[in-house]
C-alpha cells in the first residue's frame, strides 16, 4: 500500500481538495477494491435483477448548524437527494443517523428534525431509516447527521465524471460560492449589506429537466467542497481531457464577489450546496441551458466552457484576455462547510 | 461604482495593454515587490499577455514566506506549553519550522486558532481568562498598525492574558537590501498599494533618488497592475526614476497618519532576520518598553528542544533565491514534485501569496 504523506490525519484530509483525493486513492480504494467503487462517482451504480440502482451516503458535520438559507437538517437531506440525482437517478429513500452531543438542546433538535422532514415533503423522498447515538459531552460538536439514500436509474441514462468528450460543453446552474460565503460569514459574524444565502437545494426535479431533452448527458456532479474548480479538475482528470472555461461567463453574485475579495478567496473554490455542472454535447448544450433556466433552481445557468484535448488540464481564460490553470484545492479553505 | 469590474474591465485592459507595447523598446524586469501582487498577476494571466521584453520578478513581499524558522519554531514551542492558546493568520497554520508546522501541533492536541483579524485574539482572550493568548504577529505595515491598535486596547482593558510574538517587519529596507546585493538588475518596483495607504510614497524615495529606480504603487486588480507597469515603462523609456502613484483612490504621499502615530506607539524599528534575505538592519519592529509586557519574550520560557531540530534543512530548497528574485520556481529540483502545495518544502509554497504556489497553482502555462 502506497504510503500517506503524514502521520496524523488533518483537517485538510476533510477538505475534499488534493489531500482527501490522496486519502482515498491511497487508503480507502486498495482496501475496499471493487469495480463500483473505483468509479470515484459520488453514488455507486448497482445492478440488482433488471434495476440500475444509484446508492450513496454522506455525513454532515457543518459549523454552524442553523446558518442563512439552511441549516444541518436541510442540509443532508438534499445533499443526498443531489449525490442521487448526478448519476441521473430517480432518488427514492433515504435513512439518517444521528450523533448528538450529550447537552444539546432538544428544542434545537426538533427545529433540524423538522427541517428534514420539510425538504422530504417536498421531494418526496421518504427518511424510511435511522439510528440515533448521544456521545459525551466535548466528543462531537453538537450533532452530527449521516444520510444515505438510493434511487433508480433509467436503462439508456449513462451518466458518469469520467464521460467528457473533446468538444462538449460545460454548463454550470447558477451563480457560485454563496453557501461556502453564508457559513463564513455566519460563523465569523460578517455582514453584508445584501446578505448571502445558501444555494441549498435538490437538484432532482433539474435533472430530470435536463434529461428530458436529451438522454446523452455525459457528466453531472455537484460542486460542493473544493467549489467549481475542484469539480472541473475531477472531471478532466477521469475523462483524460481538458476543459477551458471563460471567467467573464461564470456566474458570481456581487455580494460573493466582495466578501470573496476582502476574505482573500478565490470563488471558484468555494463551496456550493444547490448547484449542479453537466457537461453535455455540444448539439444538446443550447437546448438544454434554455430548459434549465425554466427552473426556479437554474434561473442563472450558463455554458460557461468546453471540453478540449490539450492541455489535460482546467483553464480559465481571463476578464482581460490572459489563461491561467486552475488547480485543483489545496489545503483547506474553509473548514466544516457541510 | 464597485471599485472591482471597472477594473477588470477587457476593453481598458487592451487599451493599456496597446499603450505598453507601444512605448516600450528596451528588454526590462520589474520586480513586484508584494505577493498580493504575484498572485493577482498570475490571477488574471497578465504575464503572458505582456510583450517578450518585460519580465516580471516576483519580490520577497510575503510575509508568511520571509518569516524566519526561529520564529516559527518560537511560535511552536509556546504552542505546546500549557493553558496557551496560538492565535495565528491562515497561511501561517502549514509553514514548516525546523521541525514542526502548527498545523501538525494542532493535529498533536495544541491549542492553534486561525484568526482574521487580531481583534479575534482579544476577543479569544477576554473569553479564556484562565488560558495565555499569544497572538503570532506577522506581517508588514498592512498588518502592524491592527496589532498596535490591539495592543493599545490591551493595555487599557488591562488584559493580563494577552501576548504578542512579533514578528513584524517593514518593506523599503528589504528593497535596498535587494538592490544593495547586486544580484539582479532591477528596472522599476512595483510597489504594493495596501502598503502606501499607511506608509505614504515618501518612504520609497531614497530608491528613486540613489539608485535611479522607478517605482510606482500600485492598486491590485487587474488593470492597476496593466496601468503601474505602463507608468514605469514610461519613467524607463524617459530615463526618469521618480515615485509616482497609481493607487490614487486609496493612497496619499504622506500615508495614514493615524496609522502611523499607532505604530509608532507601540513599535519601534529594529533589525530583523528575513527567511531567505538573512538579517537586514532596520527592517523588523519590536515592542517599545512601555508596551513590553505584553511580549512573549518578557512572560515565557522558550525553550527549543535541540532533539527536535533533528530535520536538516533540504539543501535544495531554492526559497532564498526565488525571495530575492535571483530565480524562478521552476529553476529548482524540489519545485512540483517534491515540493507542492501539500507537501511543501519551502515557505514560498506554503503561503497561498508564496512565488512557488502561485506558479504551481496559476501556471506559467509555457513552460508547463
Amino acid at each position: 500500500m502506497a504510503i500517506l504523506k503524514t502521520d496524523k490525519i488533518l483537517l485538510s484530509h476533510g477538505s475534499g481538495g488534493k489531500a482527501s483525493h490522496e486519502l482515498i486513492s491511497e487508503l480507502f480504494l486498495p482496501a475496499f477494491d471493487n469495480p463500483f467503487l473505483n468509479q470515484l462517482n459520488d453514488q455507486a451504480l448497482l445492478e440488482v435483477g433488471d434495476l440500475r440502482i444509484a446508492y450513496t451516503t454522506d455525513s454532515y458535520v457543518i459549523d454552524p448548524i442553523f446558518f442563512p438559507g439552511g441549516d444541518i437538517g436541510k442540509l443532508s437531506v438534499y445533499g443526498t437527494i443531489n449525490d442521487l440525482a448526478m448519476c441521473g437517478a430517480t432518488p427514492l429513500y433515504i435513512s439518517a443517523g444521528f450523533i448528538i452531543e450529550e447537552g444539546f438542546s432538544i428544542d434545537e433538535l426538533r427545529k433540524v428534525v423538522y427541517s428534514m422532514k420539510q425538504a422530504s415533503d417536498l421531494t418526496g423522498v421518504k427518511i424510511v431509516t435511522g439510528d440515533t447515538k448521544v456521545v459525551n459531552k466535548g466528543h462531537a460538536d453538537k450533532i452530527f447527521i449521516n444520510t444515505s439514500g438510493f434511487g433508480l436509474v433509467d436503462k439508456d441514462v449513462n451518466i458518469s465524471v469520467n464521460r467528457a468528450k473533446v468538444g462538449d460543453k460545460v454548463i454550470i446552474s447558477g451563480s457560485i460560492g454563496d453557501h461556502g460565503i453564508a457559513v463564513l460569514s455566519k460563523r465569523e459574524g460578517l455582514y453584508f449589506d445584501s446578505p448571502i444565502e445558501s444555494d441549498c437545494a435538490p437538484l432532482s426535479d433539474l435533472v430530470k429537466e435536463m434529461l428530458s431533452v436529451t438522454k446523452c448527458i455525459h457528466c453531472l456532479r455537484d460542486p460542493t467542497r473544493g467549489g467549481l474548480a475542484t469539480t472541473l479538475n475531477e472531471i478532466a482528470q477521469q475523462s483524460g481531457v481538458g476543459i477551458m472555461i471563460e471567467e467573464t461567463k461564470i456566474p458570481i453574485k456581487e455580494a460573493v464577489k466582495a466578501a470573496c475579495e476582502f476574505l482573500g478567496y478565490d470563488p471558484l473554490y468555494v463551496a456550493n450546496e444547490g448547484k449542479l455542472v453537466a457537461v453535455v454535447p455540444e448539439e444538446y448544450s443550447l437546448e438544454i441551458v434554455s430548459k434549465m433556466r425554466d427552473n426556479k433552481y437554474a434561473v442563472d445557468a450558463q455554458i460557461i466552457g468546453e471540453v478540449v484535448s490539450e492541455p489535460k488540464r482546467v483553464i480559465l481564460k481571463t476578464s482581460i484576455g490572459g489563461v491561467r490553470i486552475v488547480d485543483m484545492l489545496s489545503g483547506e479553505l474553509l473548514p466544516r462547510i457541510c | 461604482m464597485k471599485y472591482l469590474d471597472e477594473y477588470r474591465c477587457p476593453n481598458l485592459a487592451k487599451k493599456i495593454l496597446d499603450n505598453i507595447k507601444a512605448i516600450s523598446k528596451q528588454e526590462i524586469k520589474l520586480m513586484e515587490v508584494c505577493g498580493t501582487h504575484t498572485v493577482a498577476i498570475f490571477r488574471s494571466g497578465i504575464r503572458n499577455i505582456l510583450p517578450d521584453n518585460i519580465s516580471l520578478i516576483s519580490g520577497p513581499g510575503c510575509p508568511v514566506c520571509v518569516t524566519s524558522k526561529e520564529d516559527i519554531d518560537k511560535a511552536i514551542a509556546i504552542s505546546r506549553q500549557k493553558d496557551v492558546i496560538l492565535a495565528t493568520y491562515g497561511d501561517m497554520f502549514r509553514v514548516p519550522g525546523s521541525f514542526s508546522s502548527l498545523e501538525k501541533e494542532k493535529a498533536n492536541g495544541a491549542d492553534v486558532r486561525v484568526i482574521y483579524s487580531s481583534l479575534d485574539a482579544l476577543k479569544i482572550a477576554r473569553k479564556n481568562p484562565q488560558k495565555k493568548l499569544v497572538l503570532m504577529g506577522i506581517g508588514f505595515e498592512t498588518t502592524s498598525p491592527t496589532v498596535a491598535s490591539t495592543i493599545i486596547t490591551a493595555k487599557k482593558e488591562n488584559l493580563r492574558n494577552f501576548y504578542v510574538l512579533v514578528c513584524h517587519k517593514v518593506i523599503p529596507p528589504a528593497m535596498k537590501a535587494i538592490l544593495d546585493s547586486g544580484e539582479i538588475m532591477i528596472n522599476g518596483f512595483i510597489c504594493p498599494g495596501h502598503v502606501s495607504t499607511i506608509i505614504g510614497s515618501h518612504p520609497y524615495e531614497f530608491i528613486a533618488r540613489d539608485y535611479n529606480v522607478g517605482c510606482v504603487i500600485t492598486g491590485f486588480e487587474p488593470i492597476d497592475i496593466l496601468q503601474g507597469i505602463l507608468m514605469l515603462i514610461q519613467m524607463i523609456e524617459s530615463g526618469y526614476a521618480k515615485v509616482d502613484i497609481e493607487y490614487r483612490r486609496f493612497v496619499r504621499a504622506d500615508g495614514n497618519p493615524i496609522a502611523l502615530k499607532l505604530m509608532d506607539e507601540v513599535f519601534r524599528v529594529c533589525d530583523s532576520n528575513w527567511r531567505g534575505l538573512g538579517m537586514i538592519p532596520k527592517s523588523g519592529l519590536e515592542l517599545r518598553d512601555e508596551y513590553i509586557m505584553f511580549d512573549v519574550k518578557s512572560s515565557f520560557d522558550i525553550e527549543i528542544d535541540s532533539n527536535d531540530k533533528s530535520e536538516e534543512e533540504n539543501l535544495q530548497c531554492m526559497c532564498g533565491e526565488i525571495l530575492k528574485g535571483v530565480r524562478i520556481p521552476p529553476d529548482c529540483r524540489l519545485f512540483g514534485n517534491l515540493c507542492t502545495p501539500d507537501t511543501p518544502v519551502g515557505p514560498c509554497m506554503v503561503s497561498s501569496e508564496g512565488t512557488c504556489a502561485a506558479y504551481f497553482k496559476y501556471g506559467d502555462i509555457k513552460n508547463r
